[in-house]
């Protein structure tokens, strides 16, 4: 058969992950630092809430935008954490998982040829969804200066007349980056200006470990052009269950309802039954899990100033984002050979853009133990580098 | 820092100073000023190790005891509680709400060793009215440790 795929999807990258997991794969006995998710399992009372909703026969579809309660609790969630309101019955679709709220996202709104400004290194799906919606990624390079935070010199330089849509990845995977209040301002004064849209993926929201998280749609004029999109993966532990959700002005979320529909229908019933009970009753947890995980932050920031290696101390998600541009490697050299040497998998910073060569993502979703033991194979590593370097 | 220090120490008893004070974000100094005030307070009151003992070969008997006591004039139940904490056997004893009074746990090396306690000193004891035995057959989870199961990570190892 001729012409049998679809140029497009042959046209896509493959995501750069993929070909080191495969190598880490065929490694037994390696030590990993490569997930991008939590290590906790879910809290009880919420699987146990899963577990109710099966045994009570709650085994059918929902409304295709998701159980009306969980609707009102999401609504009443961003409310509470950003005193931002939206209508549960017109403004809020529960996805599966942060993923899909992505993609129809981008196909709601984009037109062929409209431009998207995605910055990076950030996470591996707006491009090819981008793409897949027609739409023109248009990369903005995040610079390790800057924090990787996103400036408006680098966003007013982005923007043309074919510019739609922004894409706004913070807390960021993988730098750990975030946005202060002051910076979202600043750029929100250029998103106003030239009148576009935001899609601000807001995943890690519950993971920052300075300030509490500010949502874009907190500043002036922004909610009504912001498809804000959340999920219980990172928050709840929850990334098996995909469940997530995107709020947006009723103009916009009426399109990707419509695209949910007819592509997912709903999301899993007893994702969305446990969900309710992860919003209603499970702000303990989170703040259980944000304390351990900024206790191995601090723990490898100060463990990578003790092996001199250059990293900005990241405030958000669980990444820590250095750089080992000193070694003359490039990021997929130096993750290869710590695998093989070391058995140490971290991910290059090159499958999450261009633009993080040079720098590896360290996940920290693992308990101090493994940290540990993962930290003292990199020193042993990186001091091997440097002496080799001197002769 | 003082409730984060507690839940930390709470786990791991055995974390050194240095590791406090990087993962709690603070000078070793005041880490080590704060141990030594929690412990002149007595909110610190110890520093034990959690042993699976079933998985040695030393034997050891287990049992907890309901006692239902008269509490004395003037006295409540601190009397008889101290008369009954002060027996090396007996590793605790909590004053309970509900059907009866006191909960008292027990180690021995026997079941006779134990049911010879209950029968000849904390039975015979003028205020306790009644006793009921129950010995443990099996510990799963102590000390907030889940002891029958060893954590395994079960995730892919790269994932985005």
């Amino acid at each position: 058969m001729k012409n049998m795929l679809s140029e497009k999807a042959v046209a896509l990258k493959p995501s750069g992950i993929r070909k080191f997991f495969d190598l880490v794969s065929e490694m037994e006995d390696a030590i990993s630092l490569g997930v991008g998710e939590p290590d906790f399992d879910t809290p009880w009372h919420i699987r146990d809430e899963g577990i109710y909703s099966l045994e009570k026969g709650r085994t059918f579809y929902t409304s295709n935008a998701g159980l009306k309660e969980l609707k009102e609790e999401i609504s009443g969630y961003t409310k509470r954490k950003q005193g931002v309101s939206y209508d549960p019955v017109h403004e809020v679709l529960v996805t599966v998982g942060g993923s899909e709220a992505i993609d129809i996202g981008m196909r709601a709104v984009l037109n062929p040829g409209d431009e998207v400004l995605i910055p990076q290194p950030s996470f591996v799906s707006y491009e090819p969804c981008a793409i897949m919606a027609g739409g023109v990624p248009v990369i903005i390079d995040l610079k390790a200066e800057n924090e990787f935070r996103l400036t408006a010199g680098e966003l007013e330089d982005a923007i043309t007349e074919k510019t739609k849509l922004l894409v706004l990845p913070f807390p960021n995977n993988p730098t750990g980056a975030i946005m202060e209040k002051k910076d979202l301002e600043e750029i929100a004064a250029v998103i106003r200006k030239h009148d576009i849209l935001v899609m601000s993926d807001e995943i890690y929201a519950e993971l920052t470990y300075k300030e509490k998280h500010v949502s874009i749609t907190e500043i002036e004029g922004m909610q009504e052009r912001t498809i804000l999109i959340n999920g219980f993966s990172k928050a709840f532990a929850m990334t098996g269950w995909r469940l997530g959700y995107a709020c947006a002005p009723r103009p916009i979320l009426e399109q990707m309802l419509k695209l949910h529909q007819f592509a997912i229908m709903c999301a899993p019933t007893t994702s969305q039954y446990a969900a309710v009970e992860a919003l209603k009753n499970g702000d303990d947890d989170v703040a259980e899990m944000r304390t351990a995980y900024n206790q191995r932050r601090r723990y490898l920031m100060n463990a990578f100033r003790e092996m001199k290696l250059e990293c900005f101390e990241p405030f958000g998600a669980f990444y820590i984002f250095p750089c080992i541009k000193e070694f003359g490697l490039t990021s997929e050299e130096f993750a290869e050979r710590l695998l093989e040497e070391e058995k140490v998998a971290v991910v290059p910073g090159t499958a999450f853009g261009d633009c993080g060569e040079g720098f590896l993502r360290i996940s920290y979703a693992y308990s101090l133990e493994n940290l540990k033991l993962a930290i003292g194979k990199i020193a042993a590593f990186v001091e091997r580098l440097r002496q080799q370097e001197k002769k | 820092m003082r409730e984060e220090l507690l839940a930390i120490i709470e786990r791991n008893s055995r974390i050194d100073l240095k590791e406090l004070a990087v993962i709690l974000g603070v000078e070793e100094i005041d880490v080590a000023n704060e141990l030594q005030a929690l412990q002149e307070e007595g909110i610190i009151c110890g520093y034990h190790t959690l042993i699976d003992w079933e998985k040695t070969s030393i034997e050891k008997v287990s049992a907890l005891i309901e006692v239902r006591v008269t509490p004395q004039r003037g006295q409540g139940f601190d009397n008889i509680a101290e008369r009954i904490y002060k027996y090396p056997e007996v590793t605790s004893v909590y004053l309970i709400s509900g059907g009866y009074d006191l909960l008292v746990s027990l180690e021995g090396k026997s079941l006779k060793e134990i049911s010879g306690f209950v029968s000849d000193k904390l039975s015979t004891l003028d205020s306790v009215l009644s006793t009921a035995t129950h010995f443990i057959l099996k510990k799963y989870k102590d000390h907030g440790t889940i002891l029958t199961k060893a954590y395994e990570d079960t995730r892919e190892k790269v994932s985005p």
